[in-house]
């Protein structure tokens, strides 16, 4: 396998996958922090490294909007676009899945104005949640990458036919440089074929798509849908075990654990601020504290069962997240707290921390603090901002 | 731009197949007209895009559909960015010789569609884009747009004692897609069929984008018999409050010199939406539109 090393921001990673995936029509929109990408793409366009059409749309919606046309002449496109552009496209985001075009988007998570604020935290895409893509959370550059070329291999299959978008911490993965390996483009080639679909407008044998479904149908559109959503459950599965035949790496599905088995007490996470938990789950543990640790990988579809899994037998969960829904929890503690009440063995407690809020900075002796409020047994705050 | 030759249709020449049929639009719909025509001059290589609105909302209604090329409905302000992306597929997958032309009423088109509008334009997509002007939110249940003319009646513009109907203009489709620079521009009226066919004919061979302005009258929400459709999108056209022309290489051309107008009180008071008009309000529309003819007449060529 050739496969070769470069020094590269998760921006920049992305466009690189985005290549060897050879999308036709490429539509996006500036927006900080997810410039460099369209930049990169830009380039490869010019340069002809990439054969692509790349369209200099006018707002994001018209992004999404493009790259749905373009998806139902049957091409394969990508778009990227972050916090105030992807709510511009809200509309066209259950557009998309509904009409099962698999759009793959790289999305830079970036706080939400009032007030004004272009760094990283997670409500732009958590409060999306239930537009009908699949979502997935990149912790660092090589999983950026990892996940564009892995995105176009799940939602163009045909059990899933359903949008995906890529998350990457604003700033903190778009722009930090990391070493990241890039396969050839045969090999690339070799594991993710052109796509192929009959879900689309076809000059000998016409379609009409995007239609209107009444009282009658529609709910049956929608069932299926919510069931080409499960199917991406074994679907990942499946492209990550083809995904570590052909390129070595290896990824555990829709979540990850660490020291789970034993665990007392599990931070829940996900995106990169596992970069900074990793380190403080190894010092607790080498002072005999048995913490755990699980990063949620997807949110759509939600680790359900793994959820479970992980956290059985545990005395104290605390989802750590960049988001909250004001008035109530932060959607992901919603999630996981919704998951663990399918199951008889409930753990005692379960604390919500929210942290990063527009870039807050999450530090090493934060996560501290909070596997120790972890430990206490005092009712506290439904929430608590750290 | 391609072949600038003119190939005049004839209505013999036209297909007999039928492109946009057995859909549920109303009776003497002029919008439904102006699509069946298009179609029928662009042919089954076609993919229409059709944002929300009257015509998706009577031709796509799961399972009968009323297309029989390839059609799908876009977002509503989405008509012309889903109109380049259709083409930008289709051409990066190789397909050649097809169209793809967007059908969106004057509010998808002037109002929330009009930034898409503006984006594809400007990239010179090759794109055909079809504005069937009905003069107000039909689908919805007749609320002004910003093409619903002066004095006009709707269910968001009242007749009462204070407002008599919409006390706006209509926005200047025509010449706003021109001071763009777009490729080829044109109006017309389902009332004068043979100069559509033309223009959409000519369109068809742009390398770049086109706009078709088309002026559809709805019997519904304008207030009148439906076997009139044609006769008030003929006397818009007369009466001079609508005209034929087209614009490309950077002029305007007047396709169609009326000469003298028809009565353009037959044209208001044939209609209910304009039936509360006092004579102040005619006047005024009166030299609305005198000062846009002295305009045509100095600054537009005549063909």
């Amino acid at each position: 396998m050739l496969e070769q090393k470069a020094f590269l921001s998760g921006n920049e990673a992305v466009a690189a996958a985005v290549r060897l995936a050879r999308p036709h029509v490429i539509a996006a929109y500036p927006i900080t922090p997810q410039t460099t990408v369209i930049e990169r793409l830009a380039e490869m366009v010019e340069e002809q490294s990439l054969k692509a059409e790349y369209l200099h749309v006018e707002s994001e919606h018209s992004a999404l909007s493009a790259c749905i046309g373009a998806s139902a002449v049957g091409a394969r496109t990508f778009t990227a676009s972050s916090s105030q552009g992807l709510l511009y496209m809200a509309e066209c985001l259950h557009y998309a899945s509904g009409g099962r075009f698999p759009v793959v988007m790289m999305n830079a998570n970036r706080s939400l104005a009032l007030p004004w604020n272009i760094y990283g935290d997670q409500r732009d895409s958590l409060s999306l949640l239930d537009c009908g893509w699949i979502q997935a959370y990149a912790e660092d550059a090589q999983e950026s990458f990892d996940l564009i070329i892995q995105a176009y291999a799940i939602a163009e299959h045909p059990d899933v036919l359903t949008p995906m978008m890529i998350n990457l911490d604003g700033f903190v993965i778009t722009h930090t440089y990391e070493l990241v390996s890039l396969p050839a483009q045969q090999d690339v080639d070799a594991f993710l074929p052109p796509f192929q679909t009959t879900n689309k407008m076809d000059l000998d044998h016409p379609m009409s798509l995007g239609f209107t479904a009444g009282p009658a149908f529609n709910q049956s559109f929608k069932q299926l849908q919510h069931l080409a959503m499960m199917a991406a459950v074994t679907v990942i599965d499946e492209v990550e075990a083809r995904f570590r035949q052909f390129f070595g790496r290896h990824y555990p599905g829709l979540l990850e654990t660490m020291h789970c088995n034993d665990a007392e007490f599990i931070l829940v996470t996900l995106g990169s601020v596992a970069g900074t938990v990793r380190p403080v789950i190894e010092k607790l543990r080498s002072l005999g504290e048995r913490v755990g640790f699980v990063r949620i990988r997807y949110m759509r579809p939600f680790p359900d069962a793994e959820i479970r899994k992980a956290l059985a037998g545990s005395k104290a969960v605390g989802v750590l997240e960049k988001d909250i829904s004001f008035g109530f929890e932060g959607t992901v503690f919603t999630n996981v707290n919704s998951a663990l009440m399918r199951t008889k063995v409930v753990p005692p407690r379960l604390r919500n921390f929210i942290g990063g809020l527009g870039g807050k900075d999450i530090a090493a002796a934060d996560i501290e603090q909070i596997f120790e409020r972890m430990k206490s047994t005092d009712d506290g705050e439904s929430v608590e901002f750290i | 731009m391609g072949n600038r030759t003119e190939k005049k249709i004839s209505i013999r020449e036209l297909s007999d197949r039928e492109y946009f049929y057995g859909h549920k639009a109303c009776p003497g719909c002029g919008g439904s007209l102006a699509l069946r025509l298009a179609l029928k001059v662009l042919g089954e290589r076609s993919y229409a895009v059709v944002p929300a609105g009257c015509m998706s909302a009577v031709s796509f209604i799961f399972p009968q559909m009323a297309f029989t090329c390839n059609a799908i409905i876009s977002t509503f302000p989405g008509t012309a960015s889903m109109l380049s992306g259709v083409a930008a597929g289709a051409r990066a997958l190789g397909i050649k010789d097809f169209h793809a032309v967007g059908f969106a009423g004057d509010g998808g088109t002037a109002d929330i569609g009009l930034q898409a509008l503006s984006g594809a334009i400007d990239r010179h997509d090759k794109i055909i884009y079809i504005c069937y002007d009905n003069e107000a939110y039909m689908n919805t249940g007749v609320q002004k747009s910003g093409l619903t003319p002066l004095g006009a009646r709707t269910t968001t513009s009242p007749a009462g004692k204070r407002l008599r109907g919409a006390f706006t203009q209509k926005k200047p489709m025509f010449e706003i897609v021109a001071a763009h620079g777009i490729d080829y521009a044109a109006t017309a009226s389902v009332g004068y069929p043979m100069d559509y066919l033309r223009k959409l004919e000519y369109a068809s061979r742009v390398e770049g984008t086109s706009y078709i302005h088309v002026f559809a009258p709805c019997p519904v929400g304008w207030g009148y018999e439906t076997a009139e459709t044609i006769a008030l999108a003929k006397n818009a056209v007369d009466c001079g409050l609508w005209y034929l022309a087209e614009f490309s290489d950077g002029k305007f051309t007047l396709n169609h010199n009326p000469g003298e107008f028809s009565s353009l009180r037959d044209y208001l008071f044939g209609q209910s939406r304009f039936i509360h008009l006092q004579e102040e309000d005619v006047n005024t529309i009166i030299s609305e539109r005198d000062a846009k003819w002295a305009n045509i007449h100095r600054a537009w060529r005549f063909s």
